[in-house]
């Protein structure tokens, strides 16, 4: 039995599931629904998501088996357990608040975010000698954890600011919720494109002249930006002639901005036909049409919650647990490698979020306000940190 | 100071500056601004509106910087410029990471260009150790000492001397009240005993009742803060050299070396060195990943490796005298440690050294006899005796490069040995010279009649040690543990009390104070007044 194989598959499966559970959570909405078809809607809503979530662990125990150690050494396998994690923390917090239309801001996230980390190739691979430690089963394992519970306090208040931002007149807040689901869409662009010509065997061989040396760059997606100083090798391949900037460090340097730029681009094209097919309306106004009435109080105490349970998680595994293992790996608890910095940082940002919220009274939109910020620096420690910039943690290369 | 403190009209003397009476909760007039409580209807109740120094003395510069480091305001800010240098500092990689022979002044614009240059010359690229981050750290540290000294005791000092008998007012006015309520003897005895069921103290006073629980939670912060000011304090011990060792051995296979930074008390041995790479053949389940890289998956770096103490003192030049202390197999994620020593894995140089290189002699096709040359032994001559022919080393070069003066070697490390032998003819007694070099044989004349041949050498990896000794661990051990504590004792249990409060006639005012999570609270007043006819409480703070 190909234990790779299956996983995959289950993996397809959890996806789709996911999309269905989807669609029954947006039928838990609405004002001519009354509650009986309401409640009907949450049961089969949530009935798939545990479906869903079933299928994902499945999916990850198979890939565990067939590795035989943890599945979170790379990123494909990082987003999906955090994934994971996510999925499961929104069944908790259903069975404890019962928001149904939290689970219509969280499951597409979590679709998006599987979506995401599925980009990335996916071979098992084995555990370099760095990797070899119980720590990792500890550390990686309760960040991860950590970041979802966080992730929660996000989904919390991105439906808190769709609820309450005004939307009669445009203003900052508007344009920054749009902004947040114009993040979302370039993301789901990035997965089409990704998807798309990936389905194709998209090709195009770049040679690069750099340092007196000759590199071969291959380019999945056509080529917006090629790298700097290259040459296109493969016939009939579509080539803007604009180069990468010289500045832009890395072989990869020229593939990155163009997949960055290209699903930046994607994302607006998504955006825009969104926004046509509202006749223009911005799309936070639509959802808030659809929203509808929600107990703010109930979920700006979710979003509290979600970060008085990971902002602790995060310190243990992410700062002290990382330092035992640091202090184990490398004889040194600290050494301000990017992504220790980064885990300050977001550990940092928390401890703000709490003393503004707990002895500066920052409630409702301030604190959803806040929640969104910090997962954009949890984002941005999983994404650019290891991918731009990278250290001693990186999983890229 | 004493005189300017007030007298409130149930007893009570508070301090200067308090704003809600410490006994009965009557706000004190003329210092409901402090708090905001003018302009409210719900009173602040989070330091229990104790006088805080902060908030009561600001004439002097002391009161001005007590009150400047005591406030939350400030402590944000300082940790938000934090938050964003330290950010910065990631842009490019800092001085240790780079990783380049270039020195730092030329590297970060050669590689970066202008952003290169300017983080270089703000001096972002050693921003973590710098005087100006390490101040700032340090402004953190004193914000939190000042900031909870400057709540902590008042708040102590107005929770040890509430009353249970509260002022009408104060009840009235806590974010959770349920009003006028008609309450028979069982009714407040139900009331009671619901609240004991649920682990609350009760008090009562002259019909009046204070129902509390969970009052330690109230401490968590400043547990917390002490946790992080105990990992400050580490870290400033830390600083001091005399706190930790940090520094570094090659000890190459076969070889015994001093430990450094030991005081020449400790020596390491590299009994052999192991390294491993997976096999796509037999760990089929990588196979897919093995096949995509070029180069092999590294599966072990492993020096094996024994320890050894002197035994007594040794004397310059003189041999010391070695005691076995340990031994082990040091790997990534498992150093071996002796004395509070720690040694671990850090890097190899695989195979990079020769430690022998075997040869024989021939003389039309017949084996004249066959030496191993040793790297470290390096001797001048070989005796063939099975021939009784003198071979002798005229050249040593064990790391040979070629230069304007012809061969020479560029350091002492045998990692590109070359050699040149001077072998003598038994037939012609000539003596015909050979050069060694990369593992081959090259006559130096085309008159040699002699032939030599390399018959095997024999490679050898040095291993590259880390020597750690942290004497500040157990300190920022201490100080994370409890900074956990206080987080926890902070964060999930919670501050509340009720107020029973009698208006006469069997009328009662029902006031309710939770320190947070007033979610959870409305959810337990629903048990606490169970089987009571309390009306629905009252959220006078609702967020709309």
């Amino acid at each position: 039995m190909d234990f790779y194989v299956l996983s995959s598959t289950f993996l397809y499966i959890t996806f789709f599931v996911y999309l269905i559970a989807t669609a029954f959570f947006g039928m838990t909405l609405g004002n001519n629904r009354d509650e009986n078809k309401k409640s009907k809607a949450t049961k089969l809503a949530m009935t798939f998501t545990i479906i869903g979530f079933a299928s994902h662990l499945t999916a990850y125990i198979f890939r565990w088996v067939e590795a035989g150690h943890i599945p979170v050494s790379n990123m494909f396998e990082y987003i999906t357990f955090f994934g994971l994690m996510l999925v499961l923390c929104f069944i908790v917090i259903h069975f404890v608040y019962g928001i149904p239309a939290l689970g219509l801001v969280a499951l597409p996230i979590a679709i998006v975010i599987i979506g995401y980390g599925s980009m990335f190739p996916q071979e098992v691979s084995p555990l370099v000698p760095s990797l070899q430690s119980h720590w990792l089963y500890i550390h990686v394992t309760l960040v991860g954890l950590a970041q979802a519970i966080l992730a929660i306090s996000f989904i919390a208040g991105l439906l808190f600011l769709i609820v309450k931002v005004d939307q009669t007149v445009r203003n900052k807040e508007t344009t920054f919720l749009e902004i947040i689901i114009y993040a979302v869409l370039s993301t789901v662009g990035f997965i089409i494109l990704s998807t798309g010509f990936g389905a194709m065997d998209y090709e195009a061989t770049f040679i690069q002249e750099a340092d007196g040396y000759q590199y071969e760059i291959e380019y999945d997606k056509p080529a917006l930006f090629q790298p700097n100083n290259s040459e296109l090798m493969t016939e009939d391949r579509f080539n803007s002639g604009l180069e990468t900037p010289a500045w832009m460090q890395g072989i990869d340097a020229g593939k990155k901005l163009n997949t960055l730029t290209l699903s930046l681009l994607a994302g607006l094209l998504l955006y825009g036909l969104v926004r046509l097919m509202l006749k223009g309306k911005r799309i936070g106004a639509s959802l808030q049409n659809k929203f509808g009435k929600i107990n703010p109080d109930v979920v700006d105490d979710v979003m509290y919650r979600s970060i008085a349970i990971g902002f602790p998680l995060f310190t243990l595994g992410g700062l002290i647990f990382a330092a035992i293992w640091a202090q184990e790996a490398w004889g040194r608890f600290w050494g301000w490698d990017p992504k220790e910095v980064w885990a300050l940082i977001t550990w940092l940002f928390y401890a703000v979020f709490l003393h503004l919220r707990l002895t500066r009274g920052w409630h409702g939109k301030k604190s959803a306000w806040l929640a969104v910020i910090g997962f954009v620096i949890i984002m941005f420690n999983l994404i650019v940190i290891n991918l731009v910039i990278a250290g001693l943690h990186s999983y890229a290369s | 100071m004493s005189d300017q403190s007030i007298r409130c009209e149930c007893g009570h003397l508070n301090k200067e500056g308090t704003i809600l009476c410490e006994a009965c909760g009557k706000p004190i007039e003329g210092n409901q601004h402090i708090d905001g409580n003018d302009e409210k209807h719900v009173l602040e109740m989070r330091y229990e509106g104790s006088a805080r120094r902060s908030q009561t003395y600001k004439r002097t510069f002391v009161d001005k910087t007590w009150a400047f480091f005591s406030s939350v305001k400030v402590g944000v800010w300082l940790i938000v410029i934090t938050v964003v240098l330290s950010a910065l500092g990631t842009v490019y990689p800092q001085e240790q990471f780079k990783n380049s022979p270039l020195p730092s002044s030329q590297f970060y614009v050669e590689e970066y260009g202008l952003t290169g240059q300017i983080f270089y010359q703000l001096g972002f690229h050693n921003m973590y150790s710098s005087w100006w981050y390490i101040t700032l750290v340090a402004l953190i540290g004193v914000s939190i000492i000042i900031a909870s000294i400057d709540r902590y005791v008042p708040l102590r000092r107005a929770l040890n001397n509430q009353k249970t008998k509260r002022h009408e007012v104060f009840v009235k006015r806590q974010r959770l009240v349920s009003k006028d309520n008609e309450l028979n003897e069982d009714g407040v005895n139900k009331l009671k005993e619901n609240l004991k069921s649920r682990r609350y103290k009760v008090y009562e006073d002259d019909g009046h009742v204070m129902a509390e629980k969970n009052r330690f939670s109230r401490w968590g912060p400043y547990v917390n803060h002490i946790g992080l000011i105990i990992i400050l304090l580490a870290s400033i011990f830390r600083m001091f050299e005399v706190m930790h060792v940090d520094d570094y051995v090659w000890v190459r296979e076969g070889e015994t070396r001093v430990i450094p930074s030991t005081n020449q008390e400790y020596y390491v041995e590299n009994t052999g060195f192991v390294y491993e790479e997976y096999d796509p053949e037999t760990q089929q389940q990588f196979s897919r990943a093995l096949e995509d890289v070029d180069e092999p998956v590294p599966k072990n770096f492993q020096t094996n490796a024994v320890i050894y103490r002197t035994t007594e003192e040794t004397l310059p030049g003189q041999e010391p005298e070695l005691e076995e202390v340990t031994r082990g197999e040091i790997r990534l994620n498992q150093p071996v440690t002796f004395d509070g020593y720690a040694l671990y894995q850090a890097g190899t140089q695989l195979e990079a050294e020769y430690d022998s290189m075997s040869f024989d002699v021939q003389l039309n096709d017949e084996v004249l006899g066959e030496f191993t040359f040793y790297s470290d032994e390096a001797p001048p001559e070989f005796h063939l005796e099975e021939s009784d022919i003198m071979v002798s080393v005229d050249d040593w070069y064990p790391e040979l490069e070629f230069t304007e003066n012809g061969p020479s070697s560029f350091s002492k490390f045998p990692r590109n040995p070359g050699l040149i032998f001077s072998v003598e003819n038994p037939d012609t007694g000539d003596s015909e010279r050979f050069f060694y070099l990369q593992e081959d044989i090259i006559p130096l004349s085309e008159d040699n009649e002699l032939v030599m041949n390399v018959t095997g050498v024999d490679r050898r990896s040095a291993s590259g040690l880390t020597v750690k000794k942290d004497n500040t661990l157990p300190l920022f051990g201490l100080g994370a543990g409890i900074f956990m504590i206080g987080v926890v004792q902070g964060l999930y249990w919670y501050h509340r009390r009720v107020w029973i409060h009698p208006k006469g006639e069997g009328v009662y005012h029902i006031g309710v104070h939770t320190n947070k999570n007033w979610y959870g609270m409305k959810q337990e007043l629903e048990k606490i007044t169970e089987d009571t006819n309390v009306q629905e409480f009252e959220d006078q703070q609702e967020l709309k």
